[in-house]
């Protein structure tokens, strides 16, 4: 049976190495985030080293290397955001959830994003998990937010 | 010479074709590098090598621009001393300030160009780099803080060694070369050559220690410490002492080893003659069985690990001959304690070696008897100088001593391994008196020798027509492997050396390495092998010895115990 990347490279006959970001994003599209098999084996399909397909994609802020969690939470950094105190919320945010962002929980719960302004500058700060926006966020009510989504597993 | 340029007011003459910086350095003039690496194509990035030309705007790169005709150029003018000040205080401010602690501490190419740009105070503040020691490789330490950027380490892994283990990660003030998806080096593709270290202008690439490993042991009277160093060694540890490139210090080694309080010297040359006695008699055996072939070469550990990877599909075609470091451990721990009577584990066996592969090697697990490492631990050339200055021995005043019987005496064929072509000519020596019962004639093989990265040649054994192939440089081996992948089969016996030039141009030799001392070390190992003897391994009397009272024949029961090795297919990622 054909892996996801294969059906993806299928597209990419005779292909070179200035396919790989359109490739990288389909791929990422597919499967979510870019696993480290699917870059050896574009890697393998492009001749190119996986190390230099990693440096590629860590250049550009659209791919990931984490798999989503089941609520991708987005943390605007824009300017009204951050004059509002969101450096303070994505803190707060790193500690409550444990991971850094671009990272996924353990329980695969919850994934964190850094994301510029995402045009809902009369919410700040505002964070956006799986399209739901939290707006005027303060640290004491993250702890409630979170809930509300683990609640919802129960 | 048909462009007339002027610099600072003189006027010279310069190649078409030709960048600045080739212009200046062909005129005995310099400018300041960081990025820039001979040979390679120019990048441009670090702009240390500014200079102004006139009627350009903006300072030009010597390094990349190419010179034209009635060019006019300022190298030392005020705005370019500014601008390359600028430079090297930026690289500082996020700089860390340990250079007292740092291996690099003497040798740092930052610290030089601080210093020769009269840098003496902190201008410009910056945040430091955050970054975690990467010790995961048995060879090779990463320290990320230390890091530049230069991006020299990138480019020798990808150009001049096919690998690639290494690669720029991430964006702008959050650039690191990094390892694919983040891992530690010993789970990347790195083959642990060294040439990294080697190009590396400040201490965040080096070698992984093993010096306060040897001094405890040296403390340790139940313990026999035994020393042997590899062919190259001798006529690479000059500079280290201040003396020309390609000096041999065979006798005043000898005689620091055992200050340092080595109770046996031996020499890595004497079980180089023992592969070439193993690895001729594989060739003629595969020649005249129809066995695998072309046949290659395993003395050099980087090379192997390289195979393993990247050319599992030819893993048939490699000699199943251990390297001589392995094979001298091998017979260090059996003949060697038997004839002394010393128990295999009380023994602790040091290797010095040009390398840093070397390290990684000895730690296989292929290389154990019922247990017990062949070797313990490997020095670099590097590693050997701090350690003679750690015991505070001056070198220069101590008289030559010879090595110690038996493991040390070799023929000057063992010798030669040390320089890319040497194990093919040590190897066609032994395989043409094996063949034909005679000696070769001079005893050379021109074809073979020299520094450039692929050599071959026809050799006329008895009635076959031998083809040899000697490449240098695993970017160099890949192209050719790639030929045989394709058909091309009229080549018998192909050397490959991961570091340019081979052993001599190794990632653990001295700090500063260029061309000129790497041919210095080349001519010395061949004026050695010209002043010989014995220039055959065959003819090593202690070789013939070791034979008649302990291993029987070559490629015999015991010689496959001891002194062969098998590989494994690595999943490249």
């Amino acid at each position: 049976m054909k892996t996801t990347v294969q059906e993806i490279l299928d597209q990419y006959p005779g292909a070179g190495r200035d396919s790989l970001i359109p490739i990288l994003q389909q791929v990422q599209e597919k499967i979510g985030f870019l696993s480290e098999e699917s870059v050896i084996e574009v890697g393998k399909y492009l001749k190119m080293p996986a190390s230099k397909i990693f440096g590629v994609a860590t250049f550009y802020n659209q791919f990931r290397f984490n798999q989503p969690g089941k609520y991708h939470v987005q943390v605007c950094r824009g300017t009204a955001c951050h004059v509002l105190g969101s450096a303070t919320v994505l803190d707060e945010i790193e500690k409550q959830l444990k991971v850094k962002a671009g990272q996924t929980t353990k329980d695969k719960l919850f994934s964190l994003e850094v994301v510029a302004c995402i045009g809902a500058c009369g919410l700040a700060p505002v964070i956006n998990i799986n399209g739901e926006f939290h707006a005027k966020v303060t640290i004491d009510s993250i702890q409630s937010i979170f809930d509300s989504y683990r609640n919802r597993e129960e | 010479m048909n462009l007339t340029i002027e610099v600072n007011n003189n006027i010279i003459t310069a190649d078409q074709g030709d960048t600045i910086l080739e212009a200046l350095n062909k005129n005995g003039m310099s400018v300041p590098t960081l990025c820039h690496m001979k040979g390679l194509f120019p990048t441009g990035a670090c702009r240390m090598c500014v200079v102004e030309v006139e009627g350009r705007r903006n300072l030009v790169t010597a390094c990349s621009e190419p010179v034209m005709n009635g060019m006019k150029i300022k190298t030392h003018s005020l705005r370019v001393i500014e601008s390359r000040k600028t430079i090297v205080e930026l690289l500082l401010s996020n700089h860390p300030d340990d250079c007292l602690y740092c291996e690099r501490n003497g040798s740092c190419e930052l610290q030089g160009l601080s210093e020769d740009l009269n840098i003496r105070e902190r201008r410009i503040s910056g945040q430091k780099n955050k970054f975690k020691l990467d010790v995961s490789s048995a060879s090779i330490v990463r320290d990320p803080e230390k890091c530049i950027l230069c991006g020299r380490c990138v480019r020798v892994c990808e150009e001049i060694e096919g690998v690639s283990a290494i690669e720029f990660v991430g964006r702008g003030s959050k650039t690191f070369i990094g390892t694919s998806f983040n891992h530690g080096l010993n789970l990347s593709t790195c083959v642990n050559c060294g040439q990294c270290i080697m190009v590396c202008p400040t201490g965040a690439l080096k070698e992984k220690g093993h010096i306060w490993e040897v001094k405890d042991m040296l403390g340790k009277p139940e313990k026999t410490v035994v020393v042997h160093y590899a062919p190259s060694i001798s006529v690479s540890l000059a500079e280290e002492f201040g003396l020309p490139s390609g000096y041999n210090m065979i006798g005043l080694m000898n005689a620091a080893l055992r200050r340092m309080g080595f109770n046996y010297v031996f020499d890595t040359s004497f079980s180089a003659d023992l592969t070439i006695m193993e690895e001729a008699s594989e060739l003629v055996h595969r020649v005249q069985n129809g066995g695998k072939l072309p046949m290659i070469t395993s003395c050099c550990p980087g090379w192997i690990k390289y195979a393993e990877e990247f050319q599992s599909d030819l893993l048939e075609n490699l000699s199943s001959c251990k390297s001589p470091q392995q094979m001298m451990g091998a017979i260090i721990k059996s003949y060697f304690a038997e004839t002394e009577n010393i128990a295999p584990e009380n023994i602790y066996s040091v290797s010095i070696m040009p390398c840093t592969a070397k390290k990684f090697e000895q730690q296989r697990e292929e290389m154990t008897q019922n247990g017990i490492s062949d070797v313990d631990a490997v020095l670099t050339t590097r590693e050997l100088a701090r350690l003679i200055r750690l015991y505070g021995i001056d070198i220069n005043k101590l008289e030559p001593e010879l090595a110690d019987s038996p493991l040390g005496t070799r023929s000057s064929a063992g010798k030669i391994f040390g320089t890319s072509g040497g194990v093919m000519e040590a190897a066609i020596r032994s395989a043409h008196y094996f063949i034909t019962g005679k000696e070769l004639v001079k005893f050379q093989v021109k074809g073979v020798r020299g520094l450039e990265g692929r050599k071959e040649a026809k050799v006329k054994v008895g009635e076959l027509e031998v083809g040899v192939a000697v490449v240098s440089g695993l970017k160099n081996a890949e192209i050719l492997m790639d030929e045989i992948r394709n058909g091309r089969n009229d080549l018998h016996f192909i050397e490959v050396m991961a570091c340019p030039g081979g052993c001599i141009n190794g990632g653990g030799q001295p700090i500063g390495t260029d061309e000129d001392a790497v041919k210095a070390r080349m001519m010395s190992l061949y004026d050695i092998d010209e002043k010989d003897a014995i220039k055959v391994s065959h003819k090593n009397p202690y070789i013939t010895e070791l034979y008649d009272k302990f291993l029987g024949k070559p490629l015999g029961h015991k010689s496959h115990e001891l002194l062969h090795t098998h590989y494994q297919i690595r999943d490249v990622n």
